[in-house]
């Protein structure tokens, strides 16, 4: 039997990872999950300095979800480099490092910071709808998103994937100006712009008054979103949004994703990912499949 | 010392005050390695309310291997924690977060409201002369269990238990001493103490609170204002469900 995925020429042992931020650099879920059975990490987002983040409260909690404004707290790249690649690369599986920035130059800037460390792929963050600056405004907008596409992948030396934000009206066509631009692959969706209100305290549940709405709750919505990007373009596809467990994962697959990344669940339980690996590998003894790349995109 | 994700059979439930319940789960790996001020993440099991309650750990008996939680039900998952009884078992992850530095000194242990709990354990272990300050509302619970670990002070807002006033105004009513404050609560209540410890140059243990998901330091929804640059964010801002909860009173800022 045969979980291995390819994603942009880089061969994860199965398809699960997890969505950024949801997991540190992995340190804080070594306890509970053997790192090594993963896919591959994916970091929490990182720029080339460190970043405060948002006021709290950070989050709530929403209907089969919750929303998150953390604002992209993260302790900068000369860190990131001292410690958590070090950290990563003690362990047996893929890195996706994350990139986040407020200008192009910084996400060039942290792109080639990375270049000669030992990680395998790139993911881009054009699509957090919790930052002011930057972020959102180059993936809400396809001819911003070519540009910082193509800046990126004239500097980066590993594959890069950008994430693409849902809060837009037609994904694929942002999904076609990553692609056109020179990614390598796509990773989607973030979260989905919210807001809730404590009509006790009369005032907005996150202090950053929108937040993004994570969870199964969203999952239908980035099911859709992952066959409509699926059908545009030619390149592969990681698929996220309220995995909560296996099935939701072959879900994923089916749409068209190549990998599936686990998010929110891992609040809800920590063991979720290799619970999801392991329901996996049932499914397909269950259904004789001997190559988890015959169910990929299979439902049209 | 390692976290533990387990499910838990629950041993008993009691009402013991308006929305006030005590809840004690047979968590034997949870129990072993707990500290007086560490907290664990309960979990619904209503698929719809996907993130842990962090719940502070109220007593722990490491004999019988259980642990017992005194909350407030504050919404529906709490709710839905107050309805189970000794047929239902319950999700738990823990011990987490630091817990509070024992220390042989004079203490003054200071619980407000909801943050009284985990004082019964600490005065338990603390093997010093020690007064327990609680703080309420109105309406008085779990200050007997402390009587026979120290003298009781209390005040409350109404005036109807105590002195009228805060737990600061029992303690200057009072002329309460220390060498060591150990205190949970309310921000405001913390924010005061921590005003009174630095301003007389006592040492101060605060248990802070903050809206949490991952409860294990990973998401950093939690976060608190930190004077100095942390180490570990690099930035002013501590984890408080990895970094403390427990912070001591010059670490941090309100």
């Amino acid at each position: 039997m045969n979980t291995k995925v390819n994603i942009a020429g880089v061969e994860f042992k199965n398809p699960i990872t997890v969505a950024s931020g949801t997991f540190g650099s992995g340190m804080e879920y070594d306890e509970f999950v053997n790192l090594d059975n993963l896919g591959a990490v994916t970091t929490k987002g990182v720029a080339n300095i460190p970043w405060p983040g948002n006021p709290t409260p950070r989050i709530a909690e929403t209907y089969g979800g919750m929303m998150n404004a953390i604002g992209l707290q993260n302790p900068g790249i000369d860190t990131f480099i001292e410690r958590d690649i070090p950290f990563l690369k003690t362990k047996n599986t893929k890195i996706i490092v994350n990139v986040c920035g407020k200008s192009k130059e910084d996400y060039v800037e942290v792109v080639e910071r990375l270049a000669n460390q030992p990680v395998d792929l790139l993911e881009i963050n054009v699509s957090c709808p919790n930052v002011k600056e930057g972020g959102i405004a180059f993936g809400q907008d396809p001819k911003a998103l070519f540009e910082i596409t193509k800046a990126v992948k004239e500097k980066a030396k590993q594959p890069i994937i950008m994430k693409l934000s849902p809060n837009v009206t037609d994904i694929t066509e942002m999904a076609r100006a990553a692609e056109a631009a020179g990614s390598d692959a796509l990773s989607l969706i973030n979260t989905l712009t919210g807001m809730k209100i404590d009509v006790n305290r009369r005032t907005f549940a996150v202090a950053n008054k929108t937040a993004g709405v994570s969870g199964p709750a969203i999952k239908p919505i980035a099911i859709r979103m992952v066959y409509q990007v699926a059908n545009a373009v030619k390149i592969p596809i990681i698929g996220m949004g309220g995995c909560m467990n296996a099935n939701d994962a072959l879900e994923f697959i089916m749409a068209g994703a190549s990998a599936v990344a686990v998010g929110t669940a891992n609040f809800n339980n920590p063991y979720a990912t290799v619970e999801i690996i392991k329901g996996i590998e049932e499914y397909m003894i269950k259904n004789n499949i001997d190559d988890i790349n015959e169910i990929i995109g299979c439902v049209k | 010392m390692s976290k533990v994700k387990m499910t838990a059979n629950i041993v008993r439930q009691d009402n013991i005050a308006t929305d006030i319940f005590s809840m004690v789960v047979d968590a034997k790996e949870i129990a072993q390695s707990a500290k007086p001020g560490q907290f664990a993440n309960l979990y619904s099991s209503d698929g719809s309310k996907l993130l842990p309650r962090p719940i502070s750990i109220c007593e722990v008996d490491k004999e019988a291997g259980t642990l017992r939680f005194v909350y407030r039900v504050a919404g529906e998952g709490t709710k839905e924690f107050s309805k189970l009884t000794s047929d239902h078992q319950i999700d738990i992850l823990g011990p987490l977060g630091n817990g509070y530095d024992l220390k042989e000194k004079k203490a003054i242990l200071i619980g407000g409201g909801i943050g009284i709990p985990p004082m019964l354990q600490l005065a338990k272990e603390l093997n010093c002369d020690k007064s327990i300050v609680l703080g309420y509302r109105d309406e008085e619970f779990l200050s007997k269990e402390f009587e026979p670990y120290g003298k009781v002070y209390m005040s409350s807002d109404s005036g109807t238990i105590g002195v009228k006033g805060t737990v600061l105004d029992a303690i200057r009513e009072y002329g309460i001493e220390g060498d060591v404050i150990y205190a949970c609560g309310p921000t405001p209540m913390l924010k005061a103490i921590q005003e009174y410890a630095l301003s007389n140059g006592i040492e101060a243990q605060l248990s802070l609170e903050e809206r949490m998901a991952c409860g294990v330091g990973a998401c950093l929804a939690c976060v608190c204002k930190s004077k100095e640059v942390d180490d570990h964010s690099k930035v002013n801002n501590k984890r408080v469900c990895k970094d403390g909860p427990v912070f001591y009173a010059e670490e941090v800022t309100f």
